[in-house]
């Protein structure tokens, strides 16, 4: 039933968690040489497919077959020695080994570590990947890290090599490195399933597309024949609007910030150094930059957690570095950091208390320490209305919210407190395509009606559609902030740091 | 396999379950021990959670409940706001000590002077002292970033060293032979603390006590201060977001538990214990943890665990003398009440399932 002509064949794969049907009868299949994208939302389902692929969970029903056989992986050994490899979206190497120690602890039987070296070195060469296989694992970038988890597993010579989120983590021009390695790959018969929601890159590389939605699978397509929207409503299952915006008149600076250098008060974090940006009422400055280069640091500075110098800071002209987070929330900055559970929200408190938690000031729900219930609980049940928030009422705990909803009650909450200037971190992570569009419209509006806006994110997408101005953070430093009018994709990826110095690849290939 | 699951929201059955179903596996297990040491189970389960409250001589040992329970009460709900925001004061039993001695030499200052105003000025240094033994941990976490579990325990050795000193060096009753301990405020009326009802074993520290209680409810539920606290235990990165200052909420907490411990010292050492003495505290303040997990950090609940607390140690003593049984023995029982409430308060936050661990 199956043809030798399919690399790999799912068939009514059903897999069950403890309250989520994971994946519902879900069939698709893999040539040789074919790059196939799994494409859905967050939830649904992908994660959970290949894990069952790879041998880390088994499912409940179904039959898969590969390279024409029968395929029921125990265990990711089992799924190694069929010929599947996979790189994660989160790295697991050791900083403190080399290259070529960190390929060893991987393998099975690893050859001696000279000739190891020499093979990662060739293989390398081979596919346009440059890597020392001396050099530390904590001295080398995102990118890098990444191809040691290719090369480690191009060293099995895999028939099927699974990618998950493998660009969330790369400037433009590492994404353009790994896209030729991955078409000579192709080009040499190995099928590659690539899991993303980044709809250009899928229909620039992919040449078939299965799209899931809420664990089953709803369309499969060719993407090239595919605009990006309607890749995006097949996936959300929703018409989709781009944001509107009404071009706004930018009035006077609001939030000013000069030579900001501040130790990272968290643990190997990273301090934030001579950082200097202002930002005008209907603006909205966006700021980018790979996880790990300073954003939450610059979060805790603005937001008043992390106390600065007085004069580093201005909001209005005020100085305002050394206020903490009640005092500048009085003087109309609101901030929304990127976790969810356990910063910007107490998981275990209701979405009343948690709308406190923050609304206390400017909403005046408290009077001699005593705090106002039913105020809360109304500014609650305002939030929920105005934002569209899927909850039972307001009585639930915060961790009982899906992350979409949660961070449309927490976005929700700063933007409905009439804020003069609002910094987010990271304000669509983990949201679902509708609650995302959703979050940046109110994002503009508040813009719209004179609010100064920064918004750090690491989806580019998602900066360039919303931002009036641009800057990158980059090892605590910033860029200059310039006008998104007329930035090239280019000049993003060289404010990002280039490709790390990467950029000669590729030898006669 | 037997295997854990967490829980999407806390089970609000077992919240309120877990002190019943630990007090009845403290019974069993309290029970099979009692009966290895030969020593008829029920019999002695009885006499601990029966005769107290309607035995025979349940009319004065139901005051005693009173007597013992007020100070469990008072440094268990201090003790608790600390532990509902993270901070962990263990060494309320110095903090108590200490506020007996800086109420009773107050009063004994005064001695023989008689004046109504004497009795609240030593409650104020009761709390006082109680305060001020709390503020050295308290300040040497926030300057120094000291474990203030281990500085508040040690504490509890210098506060007992001090009260030895006092009791047999400057607190010693001159008239009273060379015997170790200070005069007897039951003969210094201004100073005294007596039974407001007679044989109701109703002192002021009850009744302050219940009044603390019932201010610790308001302040938890109604005001700022007591949802800072919670939310510093919760999630303390979502507090500093809300503005909270971790230092200031060190020192408040490790302040008002200290103060509250210090009063607790006071009204006994005024009250039933009649005097400064070396070994007038029997261990109220580290019986105050066991009580204030057992009450679920919540005023009320203290209010009623430290009534089953006292329960334990006036029916303990009656065991003991009644049935022979050694006072260690009490305590181990005392000891498995908390074990249990801990081991029990698993199945609040997860739930028990039989099943093959999924790799996911």
């Amino acid at each position: 039933m199956s043809s030798p002509s399919l690399c790999l064949e799912l068939t009514g794969i059903t897999k069950r968690f403890p309250g989520v049907l994971a994946n519902d009868n879900v069939g698709f299949s893999v040539r040789p040489g074919e790059v196939h994208a799994l494409l859905g939302e967050n939830g649904a389902g992908k994660s959970t497919l290949v894990k069952m692929i790879y041998g880390l969970v088994r499912p409940d029903s179904g039959q898969m077959r590969f390279n024409g056989a029968a395929y029921t992986p125990a265990r990711p050994s089992d799924a190694r020695t069929a010929g599947v490899a996979m790189v994660f979206q989160h790295f697991s190497l050791f900083e403190a080994l080399n290259v070529a120690e960190n390929v060893a602890l991987g393998m099975e039987n690893p050859p001696p570590l000279r000739e190891l070296a020499a093979r990662i070195r060739a293989v390398s060469e081979e596919y346009g990947l440059p890597l020392d296989p001396a050099r530390m694992v904590g001295d080398l970038s995102a990118g890098e890290r990444q191809r040691v988890e290719i090369i480690r597993c191009l060293l099995q010579d895999p028939k099927l090599l699974i990618m998950d989120e493998p660009t969330s983590v790369l400037t433009p021009q590492e994404v353009e490195i790994l896209f030729r390695t991955l078409r000579q790959l192709s080009a040499e018969g190995t099928a590659i399933l690539y899991i993303s929601h980044k709809l250009d890159e899928i229909r620039s590389l992919c040449d078939g597309a299965t799209i899931l939605r809420r664990g089953k699978v709803v369309a499969t397509c060719v993407p090239k024949e595919k605009t990006s929207r309607e890749l995006a409503e097949m996936m959300v299952g929703a018409t989709l609007n781009p944001p509107e915006r009404r071009p706004g008149e930018k009035g006077e600076v609001v939030l000013g910030v000069t030579d900001l250098s501040v130790a990272s008060p968290i643990p190997f974090g990273t301090s934030l150094k001579e950082v200097t940006f202002t930002v005008a009422r209907g603006e909205v400055l966006g700021i980018a930059g790979v996880a790990g280069n300073g954003q939450d640091e610059l979060l805790l500075a603005l937001s008043g957690e992390l106390r600065v110098a007085p004069d580093k800071l201005r909001i209005k002209g005020h100085a305002a570095g050394d206020l903490g987070p009640n005092e500048r929330r009085r003087t109309g900055l609101v901030a929304a950091p990127e976790d969810r559970y356990g910063h910007a929200a107490a998981p275990d408190m209701t979405l009343v208390e948690n709308a406190f938690l923050t609304g206390a000031i400017r909403k005046g729900l408290t009077r001699h320490g005593f705090i106002d219930w039913a105020g809360a609980k109304a500014y609650a049940e305002q939030v929920i209305r105005d934002y569209d928030v899927r909850t039972p009422g307001s009585y639930v705990a915060a961790r009982a919210l899906s992350g979409g909803n949660l961070q449309k009650f927490l976005i929700g909450r700063e933007l409905d407190q009439s804020p003069e200037i609002i910094v987010i971190n990271q304000p669509t992570w983990g949201v679902d395509a509708a609650a995302a569009a959703a979050i940046r419209q109110a994002i503009l509006n508040r813009a719209a009606e004179g609010a100064g806006v920064v918004v750090i994110s690491q989806d580019l997408d998602e900066l360039l559609e919303i931002s009036d101005s641009f800057a990158v953070l980059n090892a605590g430093r910033l860029t200059k902030p310039r006008p998104v009018e007329g930035l090239t994709i280019d000049q993003i990826g060289l404010m990002m740091g280039g490709a790390h110095g990467m950029e000669v690849a590729h030898h006669g290939h | 396999m037997l295997r854990l699951e967490k829980r999407p929201i806390p089970s609000r059955f077992w919240l309120y379950a877990t002190p019943v179903v630990a007090v009845i596996l403290t019974m069993i297990f309290g029970g099979l021990l009692f009966a290895a040491m030969g020593v008829n189970p029920f019999a002695v389960i009885k006499t601990i959670f029966w005769d107290p409250l309607f035995g025979e001589f349940a009319f004065y040992l139901r005051g005693q409940l009173l007597v013992k329970a007020g100070p469990l009460i008072l440094i268990a709900i201090g003790l608790s706001l600390g532990f509902r925001a993270g901070i962990w004061n263990i060494g309320a039993e110095g903090q108590y000590i200490m506020g007996a001695i800086f109420g009773a030499a107050v009063g004994l200052a005064f001695y023989p002077t008689e004046n109504r105003l004497i009795f609240p000025l030593m409650v104020i240094a009761g709390a006082f002292g109680g305060w001020v033994w709390a503020m050295i941990p308290a300040i040497l976490k926030t300057r120094f970033n000291t474990n203030e579990i281990l500085v508040s325990l040690m504490l509890v050795y210098v506060a007992q060293t001090i009260l030895a000193k006092a009791s047999t060096g400057f607190l010693k009753n001159p008239e009273g032979m060379g015997f170790p301990g200070s005069r007897n405020f039951s003969s210094f009326p201004a100073a005294a603390n007596p039974e407001l009802i007679a044989g109701s074993g109703l002192h002021w520290g009850g009744v302050t006590a219940v009044l603390v209680a019932l201010a610790a409810w308001v302040l938890l539920s109604r005001h700022i201060i007591g949802f800072q606290i919670r939310l510093t235990g919760q999630a303390p990165r979502a507090a500093r977001f809300a503005g909270v200052a971790p230092k200031r909420l060190v020192v408040l907490c490790m302040g008002l538990s200290g103060a509250l411990a210090g009063l607790a010292g006071l009204f006994e050492v005024t009250g039933p214990a009649g005097q400064i003495s070396i070994d007038f505290n029997v261990g109220y303040g580290f019986t105050a943890i066991i009580v204030a997990f057992l009450g679920r950090l919540n005023p009320i609940g203290i209010v009623l665990a430290g009534i089953l607390m006292a329960l334990t140690y006036v029916g303990g003593e009656m065991a003991s003398t009644n049935l022979g049984l050694p006072s260690a023995a009490i305590q181990v029982f005392q000891g498995m009440l908390l074990f249990f409430l801990l081991a029990v308060d698993v199945f609040t936050n997860y739930r028990v399932r039989f099943g093959r661990v999924e790799v996911a």
